[in-house]
């Protein structure tokens, strides 16, 4: 009855408001309305702003965090979805949407250990766990000194600190945690939140890296641009080949390339443990969700082809940024998809030659 | 004769058509005013009913031990709000502990003993507190004052409270800067200005020449205080103190900085915890699955019921204190 009378007043409203704005809807009907994940937010502005430039049109992105973005577009008030962890193929299918990666970014370990350099130390994804689960509580302590034989590690307290707020980060660094360690995935397992057993939570990058910076004997994890800019002390890891990298572009790159993403329904790979000699082991992709038979076609049309515009020319701005372009291969995969599935009135919205 | 009585019927026809507007203005202005003051039902109506609708899923899924129990874990869809019941409760009686004998000291002081040209730049000091956004407290506990708590306060705490049998328990603990404490500090420093411009503004209201017949009789000043100003503006005074204690159990953003957020219960106040706003804060936008979402909806109902009930409480003592006064 009064969810009745809710959507009644609502849908009143809604049609007032409606023919009141349609001219200057026509006006605007160029820009492209996305909403979605924080992480790729400066990238995306970065892009909007020279295609604006370029084209004229423009983009209206709000980064409210990935399940904001998830939430919009199945209430179909965007364009576009942005999510830092990607939907499973059922969830999709059910919704009616297809994903696709846009960029990519890698998480770091960090910390402050006095008379520790950067990349001086390295860990597994095991051991990174067993920290992480309080079972190892000494810098000195044999599984870490197993790793680095020749590293004169001190007999500190390990103090570690976690994103508290969720994000894709936690998502990313979990969902590493859990393939490397069977007890991790076990007792504590992936998302953009988990319970931790041990440590102390901060809010966001800067609290994390603020956090580790003040706290002798700490590690956390950090977005690989927030690192880079600032300056932490970052740890190297042993990736799934047995391979000790270092976090740097090419690391997160080679990891994307060696993912199966042919073979992966609705891109849903997650480019954490990948393998390969080079591969940074806490790589992630960022994702957008549109719909396979968008409502309104036409502005389907524009997002994708500001997709297909970030893709050829968006690379530099990416690599200024410390972001992680997607490589070739991936984007005329992508390409294909958009070609083949998303659809209105049994015809292509987006066509590789209308550009 | 006419002329006069012509003049006077037209006086009696202005007054009676100058009244009916005057009632007519009367009534527009009656309802009008109605009208706001029913909205302010309407929109807390409102809120319950989204806030019930959008906690339900939980509520069902966990029913009581929703409440009872601690166990936070978004992975398994696990969820009990005991932990940021606990950190709002604690952080705001430290708050509380902390903000309001400063406060009242403020208060007293500018009112009571002030030298008159320290009183206005005292006065517009206290404003400005009151104005800094929350964010700012945030950053500024993140960056200046856990790590002076880290480095300072709390390994003395450890070292003294904390070396006591039983009391020591309250101060256990690696010194992590951030945490209850941290933030029950920050948010006592927050609730400063609001106590203390409302009890400065109400002990003002306090007539000179009682307390002038309180100092002839020979009074010291802080007998005029304890026996004169404070009876006079009770009130006033928990109103304020209500007032701060509404703002330390909704605050948000400074909390969610310096707490830790951790969904713990520590016997030690300097452990990292969390509050039920700075929960909501933290994990609604990237919660994903409707369990979590509507978790995160029930904790809001839920600290929606605390404030309810703490200002029902408040009520209920003025009312007897006003019965006890016999005004």
């Amino acid at each position: 009855m009064t969810s009745a009378f809710v959507r009644c007043a609502a849908f009143g409203a809604l049609a007032v408001l409606s023919v009141s704005v349609a001219p200057l809807s026509v006006a605007s009907a160029a820009d492209i309305s996305g909403a979605g994940a924080t992480f790729p937010y400066p990238i995306y502005a970065k892009w909007a702003d020279a295609y604006k430039k370029e084209t004229g049109t423009g983009l209206n992105y709000q980064s409210i965090g990935s399940g904001g973005g998830i939430k919009q577009i199945k209430a179909k008030t965007v364009t576009f979805g942005a999510s830092d962890m990607p939907l499973k193929p059922e969830e999709l299918e059910q919704a009616g949407l297809i994903q696709f990666p846009m960029i990519m970014g890698g998480v770091v370990p960090v910390v402050n250990l006095k008379g520790i350099k950067a990349g001086e130390v390295k860990l597994s994804g095991t051991v990174l766990a067993n920290i992480y689960m309080g079972e190892i509580t000494k810098w000195n302590d044999p599984q870490i000194k197993a790793l680095n034989p020749d590293v004169n590690l001190p007999n500190t307290a390990i103090a570690p600190v976690y994103r508290s707020d969720g994000s894709g980060t936690n998502f990313l660094f979990t969902d590493y945690l859990s393939k490397t360690s069977p007890k991790f995935k076990t007792q504590i397992g992936a998302n953009t939140s988990v319970q931790w057993p041990a440590g102390i939570g901060a809010k966001g990058n800067e609290g994390v890296a603020n956090m580790v910076k003040q706290t002798d004997g700490s590690i956390g994890y950090v977005e690989y641009a927030y690192a880079k800019q600032n300056n932490i002390t970052h740890l190297d890891l042993q990736n799934k080949d047995g391979k000790t990298v270092s976090p740097k572009i090419e690391a997160f790159q080679a990891a994307a390339a060696n993912a199966d993403w042919a073979n992966s329904k609705g891109y849903y790979v997650l480019l954490t443990d990948e393998p390969g000699a080079e591969s940074w082991p806490i790589t992630g992709a960022s994702f957008i969700l549109m719909y396979k038979a968008p409502q309104d076609a036409a502005s389907s049309a524009e997002a994708l082809k500001f997709f297909d515009w970030a893709y050829k020319n968006g690379s530099k701005m990416a690599t200024e940024l410390d972001y992680v372009p997607m490589p070739d291969a991936v984007v005329s995969l992508v390409q294909k998809t958009w070609a083949q599935t998303i659809q209105a009135d049994g015809k292509p919205v987006w066509t590789a030659s209308a550009k | 004769m006419t002329e006069i009585a012509l003049t006077l019927t037209d006086a009696h026809a202005s007054t009676a058509r100058r009244a009916r507007r005057q009632r007519l203005q009367d009534a527009v202005f009656r309802n009008a005013t109605l009208a706001f003051a029913l909205l302010v039902l309407l929109i807390l109506g409102g809120v319950t009913v989204s806030l019930i609708d959008g906690a339900l899923p939980a509520l069902r899924a966990f029913g009581f031990g929703f409440v009872a129990t601690e166990v936070w874990n978004p992975v398994s869809e696990q969820f009990g709000a005991l932990a940021p019941i606990y950190g709002t409760l604690v952080t705001s009686v430290i708050a509380m502990a902390v903000g309001i004998p400063v406060s009242f000291g403020i208060a007293l002081f500018i009112t009571e003993m002030c030298p008159a040209w320290l009183k206005r730049p005292l006065g517009v000091a206290i404003e400005l507190l009151a104005g800094i956004p929350s964010i700012i407290y945030g950053i500024w506990g993140l960056f200046v004052f856990a790590p002076f708590m880290q480095s300072t306060v709390q390994p003395f705490l450890i070292a003294t409270l904390g070396q006591i049998p039983g009391l020591g328990n309250l101060f256990m603990g690696p010194p992590y800067g951030i945490g209850i404490l941290t933030a029950g500090l920050i948010l006592g420093i927050m609730v400063l200005p609001f106590i203390t411009s409302i009890t400065r503004d109400v002990f003002e209201t306090v007539p000179p020449m009682v307390r002038e017949s309180a100092y002839g009789l020979g009074a010291t000043t802080w007998e005029v205080v304890w026996n004169v100003v404070l009876p006079y503006t009770r009130t006033g005074v928990v109103g304020g103190v209500m007032l701060g204690l509404g703002r330390a159990l909704g605050e948000t953003m400074a909390v969610t900085f310096v707490i830790g957020n951790a969904h713990r219960i520590s016997s030690s106040i300097m452990a990292p915890g969390t509050t039920i706003s700075a929960s909501i804060a933290n994990e609604f936008t990237e919660a994903v699955g409707d369990v979590y979402t509507s978790s995160l909806v029930a904790l809001g109902l839920i600290l929606f019921l605390i404030t309810f009930t703490v200002l029902s409480i408040a009520k209920l003592m003025l009312l007897r204190l006003q019965r006890k006064a016999g005004v």
